[in-house]
């Protein structure tokens, strides 16, 4: 359970792992960039759920803390983030051209988009919160789609290109990615609250709906991605199985 | 198979580092990634239950009252979350309702109920039917809880209509506001280290496991 028990305890369960990485792992830990060892590369599969961490085990286990499957990755991490990213382009396109709400009033009816409703409230003045909508609902969206496109090739091609980058790259994508339903939800309450009948009426458009289902399609194409997959090599550059110590870090609380 | 008590994995890149021994409010970060993987929740999960009961009360007034209300010529109108919802629906945006009121109630409602079960103390040793479902359900339902985007939804929509009508905030506005505060505290508590607490503690009580044996 802890780390002061690590040399003696490892030494008597598994000497081909663990005889050398207490030696090593001295040096290791001094080491300018030390190569560290992936989990499939030394036969443990960790836990996706409740992070318990198995040595071997076999192809078709389940954790035996929380009965989840044990995978080595997700199960067909690139097919179903390209497969949801497909469809999130494909209806990107309708969710910017289609009318988000249409606003009727006595005299006239006037239709919005995302993006005249952004102009709209640039000319009215209050252009802090056109630049909030324009970062939530039009950059956030292209982004996640861009960043996505180019972990999941990169990853295809096992690439080593920047994998610290890709990773926080991962982790950005990850976070803001809500921060898109900004728009569904600021229609949703126009048009509970716009009910005045015969007098000013606020309705969704179609645009909204594909626009909520980018959101939800590019959530599901980050879920689905693999950030381990980044990492992932064809062969291990050395077989080396220095176990570090992570960064400690004291907490601001 | 083999329990390693000892090794931790890195989530997100797959690295294996030695469990380190976490002093108070410590974090231990991949070394290859830089992600988190284990920290020091001693202080803040006690702090866990009274936040998931204060939520529980904002989540109750935050939709049983009105949001905003607007006058336009002496005609007055508002609107509860769950009434834009249920117009929503009846305009054939049934999917979209669905998608509003699945993120803005029914996720959050589902996390702060689990969190409340689960923390609520048991006597020593009594196990707590259904642990390891809830635990996971919750870990599924986490990324789709947006009331803080929701709150600023609100604010967009409050300026986009004062320019057209008479806005006057609503009970549920500010509780909306603070809602939002300490649900993010709640939810900003991995529920992965609920496992390590609730359930891998409670297996290594019973059964004590010294650290590389077999399980079976």
């Amino acid at each position: 359970m802890s780390a002061d028990t690590y040399p003696a305890s490892d030494a008597s369960s598994d000497p081909s792992f663990a005889d050398e990485s207490a030696a090593k792992a001295h040096q290791a830990e001094h080491a300018a960039d030390p190569v560290m060892s992936s989990a499939i590369a030394s036969n443990l599969r960790p836990c996706h759920h409740c992070g318990t961490v198995w040595e071997d085990a076999p192809d078709d286990a389940h954790c035996e803390v929380c009965h989840s499957p044990l995978h080595v990755r997700k199960i067909d991490s690139l097919n179903r983030t390209w497969a949801f990213l497909i469809a999130a382009c494909i209806m990107y396109i309708p969710a910017n051209l289609m009318p988000v709400m249409t606003t009727t009033t006595l005299l006239d009816e006037q239709q919005d988009t995302i993006m005249s409703g952004i102009i709209y409230f640039w000319v009215d003045g209050s252009w802090e919160l056109a630049i909030v909508v324009f970062i939530a609902s039009f950059l956030v969206p292209l982004f996640k789609l861009v960043s996505l496109i180019i972990l999941t090739v990169s990853a295809r091609r096992r690439s080593s290109w920047q994998r610290l980058q890709r990773a926080k790259l991962y982790r950005v994508v990850e976070s803001i990615g809500r921060w898109s339903m900004l728009d569904v939800f600021v229609v949703s309450l126009l048009t509970g609250l716009v009910q005045i009948e015969g007098f000013a009426k606020i309705t969704a458009g179609v645009g909204v709906a594909a626009f909520g289902s980018v959101v939800v399609l590019t959530m599901l194409a980050s879920l689905s991605f693999d950030p381990r997959l980044i990492w992932d090599q064809d062969e291990p550059v050395s077989n080396e199985n220095a176990v570090p110590s992570p960064h400690v870090d004291l907490q601001e609380q | 198979m083999y329990r390693r008590p000892d090794l931790i994995v890195c989530e997100e890149c797959d690295a294996v580092h030695r469990r380190p021994v976490l002093r108070r409010a410590e974090i231990a970060q991949c070394q290859r990634c830089g992600a988190e993987m284990e920290r020091d929740t001693g202080s803040r999960q006690q702090r866990l239950l009274p936040l998931t009961v204060a939520s529980l009360i904002m989540f109750v007034i935050a939709n049983s009252f009105p949001i905003v209300e607007i006058e336009l010529q002496g005609l007055t109108s508002q609107t509860t979350l769950i009434g834009a919802v249920k117009v929503l629906g009846m305009e054939g945006m049934s999917l979209v309702a669905m998608l509003v009121m699945a993120t803005t109630i029914l996720f959050p409602l589902v996390q702060l109920l689990v969190l409340f079960y689960l923390l609520l103390p048991t006597a020593h040793g009594v196990n707590r039917p259904g642990v390891k479902t809830l635990l996971r359900i919750m870990q599924m339902v986490r990324p789709w809880g947006m009331v803080e985007v929701f709150l600023l939804g609100v604010l967009v929509a409050v300026v986009k209509l004062s320019n057209m009508a008479t806005v006057i905030p609503g009970v549920a506005l500010w509780a909306f506001g603070a809602l939002t505060i300490v649900l993010t505290a709640v939810v900003s508590f991995n529920p992965r280290y609920l496992w390590r607490s609730l359930v891998i503690a409670r297996i290594e009580d019973a059964d004590p496991v010294k650290d590389g044996e077999p399980v079976r």
